[in-house]
């Protein structure tokens, strides 16, 4: 038994979706959305068998039965006014944008916090690689301001990236206060267009009250390992640095290599996310489905 | 001294335009630690020498008082506050890099009574600047590209780069010479490129790492820049930029008089910027490698710091920045490589 799911957006992020969901055992993927019938997203979508629309939400409206969960990896503005929509249609809103309509969630972190509202939000690449161990060092020595730094490769930064940098730094530090629990945040994003492109690299650097260094690795250590039962080839590039009150912390995210080769672990790790969100919806819906049924 | 006239051969009959950046550009230099009074003095004489544009912010723009950065010790918008009050005549400018600073800022800064922002990317991601730019235009400010690190792309590409800020509403391009590495034959090569494929205006932002910065912004110049920057004893990143008041007094041996008093520059730069300079501006080993491997010129203190904590020559871990091809604002690499190089050593032992 699965739950029916679309997307909406034939992007990047949208496309590597599309190859994670594949992969799901208890989502399936019926259709992919788009407006451009040139995009190289929704010809792949249609190869690989999916049923595809041209025509953005007004699609879903046709055929209401397409799926019960819809990403949207449009783009913020397009998915405020996606949002409506999907809510009168009794839809589950899982928003890949930096919109940040709904709760914030990160799984590592919050994943089933939030499984009956029909909103959640991602927050942003960065978001995803630098929160949890924000979240990680607050836990154990109470951060009162944390700064990240995500470095990604230009190859890999999309339109809808550029077009919404200034969303990206607001929501990425809205969800360092919000979910890490920094009293303080800011988030900084670097496209690099070096040539072969970088991994995706994220430095974070924490303030913190209480100083205990083993505890505050360990901690650091315990997350990367949750985080990385759905991001593969998420790791420390070495272990923090400690200096007075501040731990400095460099992360690595290696994609899985979907959509695009490695290095845009920015992708992966978004698409990584949403999909084991939508599993733990899904999970928690035939749950209760079986629950009625015995 | 006997003049004939202008004796450069410019190609551009429209004014040419300075900003003065130590305030902005130093701020590397001074660690981010300027006082209100110390700009209050600074811009204060420079409106009274005739400066046309004063450049306020944190050295890496508007919102970049971090700890990947430096924070600063008085918040830049007090700054930029304090320098517009200090102002009879000049503008008041600030720069943005999206990534770091937000259009939040940018509106602050505008509200607070800046004229101009330069908003900065790399020089191959030009369309990180659309929002910034077309927001700058809406609030009636001046808007201006600034495409940094300019020599790490060929001259197509940053024709193809400056054409973009231009379609966004720049007002005028700049070829931003971050790291202080550009030779004056590709100056030549990339102003004139970039004056027959705009018609905006094209500016040059000069570094003195290889001693180059006031020759290549003549080079500049003579091409047909007419926006140029310059920092008051080489008070600028690295080696500094180019030194204004020897710009200006060279300007002045070619016949170009741009309404600002050199005597009155000098008088600066000796009596009120030279004395907060940490230490002189010369062009030292870590300054020179900047220029010479291609560095993010703001890199260089962050460099020394990371140097003696990890025990290391400040020049291996430029160099390795520089083979890793790292741009703006990655200082968080600076403290990454040191601490892989100071590892790899002690294996080595």
């Amino acid at each position: 038994m699965k739950l029916n799911a679309c997307i909406i957006g034939s992007g990047n992020i949208g496309t590597d979706l599309m190859y994670k969901l594949e992969r799901s055992e208890v989502i399936e993927l019926t259709a992919m959305i788009g407006i451009d019938k040139e995009s190289d997203g929704l010809n792949r979508a249609k190869e690989r068998g999916y049923q595809v629309f041209y025509n953005g939400i007004q699609a879903l409206r046709d055929h209401p039965d397409l799926a019960d969960i819809v990403f949207d990896a449009t783009s913020a503005k397009t998915h405020l006014r996606h949002a409506e929509v999907l809510e009168e249609m009794g839809k589950l809103a899982i928003d890949l944008t930096p919109a940040a309509r709904g709760p914030f969630v990160i799984p590592a972190v919050n994943g089933n916090s939030y499984l009956d509202v029909p909103n959640v939000n991602l927050i942003t690449c960065g978001g995803q690689a630098t929160i949890p161990i924000v979240h990680a060092i607050n836990s154990v020595a109470d951060v009162s301001y944390a700064e990240i730094v995500a470095t990604i490769s230009s190859k890999s930064a999309g339109q809808g990236t550029r077009e919404n940098i200034d969303e990206f730094t607001i929501t990425t530090r809205r969800g360092i206060e919000e979910v890490g629990r920094a009293d303080q945040g800011k988030a900084i994003i670097i496209l690099n267009p070096a040539e072969p492109p970088i991994l995706m690299r994220d430095t974070i650097y924490c303030e913190v009250k209480n100083m205990d260094e083993d505890e505050i690795a360990r901690s650091i250590d315990q997350m990367a390992e949750k985080v990385k039962q759905y991001v593969p080839g998420y790791r420390l590039k070495q272990d923090p640095l400690f200096e007075g009150n501040r731990v400095t912390v460099f992360i690595e995210v290696e994609g899985a290599g979907d959509y695009f080769p490695v290095y845009a672990g920015n992708l992966d790790i978004m698409t990584a996310a949403a999909t084991r969100y939508a599993e733990e919806f899904a999970w928690h819906m035939l749950e209760k489905q079986n629950a009625k049924s015995v | 001294m006997e003049r004939q006239g202008e004796i450069m051969n410019r190609k551009s009959e429209r004014p040419i335009k300075i900003t003065e950046v130590c305030l902005r550009d130093g701020s590397h230099v001074m660690q981010h630690q300027f006082t209100e009074d110390q700009v209050r003095r600074v811009a204060r004489e420079l409106d009274d020498a005739g400066m046309h544009y004063i450049e306020v912010s944190h050295g890496d723009g508007l919102g970049g008082s971090t700890l990947q950065y430096g924070k600063s010790f008085v918040d830049e918008m007090k700054l930029i506050e304090a320098a517009v009050d200090e102002c009879k005549q000049a503008t008041v400018a600030v720069l943005l890099l999206p990534g770091i600073g937000t259009v939040h800022e940018l509106k602050q800064a505008h509200t607070l009574g800046a004229g101009l922002v330069r908003v900065a990317t790399h020089v191959t991601e030009a369309d990180v600047s659309a929002q910034h730019i077309s927001m700058a235009c809406e609030l009636g400010m001046e808007a201006i590209g600034f495409l940094m690190m300019a020599h790490m792309a060929s001259t197509e590409k940053l024709v193809e780069q400056a054409k973009l800020m231009e379609s966004y509403g720049a007002q005028a391009v700049y070829v931003t010479d971050s790291a202080g590495a550009i030779l004056p034959h590709e100056v030549h090569e990339k102003i004139s490129a970039l004056k027959e494929s705009l018609s905006i205006e094209i500016g040059f932002h000069a570094h003195n790492n290889l001693s180059l910065a006031v020759a290549n912004t003549i080079a500049a110049l003579e091409e047909g820049a007419t926006r140029i920057d310059g920092s008051v004893r080489c008070l600028g990143a690295g080696a500094g930029n180019a030194q204004t008041e020897v710009l200006l007094s060279v300007l002045d041996r070619m016949g170009i008089n741009l309404g600002i008093d050199i005597y009155k520059m000098m008088d600066i730069a000796e009596h009120t910027v030279g004395p907060l300079i940490p230490r002189p501006q010369e062009i030292n080993k870590g300054s020179l490698i900047l220029g010479y491997a291609g560095v993010y010129s703001s890199f260089l203190l962050h460099a020394e710091r990371a140097g003696q904590r990890f025990g290391l020559d400040s020049r291996d871990i430029l160099l390795e920045l520089g083979k890793m091809k790292v741009v703006g604002g990655q200082e968080d690499m600076i403290l990454d490589v040191a601490a892989q190089l100071a590892k790899a050593r002690k294996l080595e032992v």
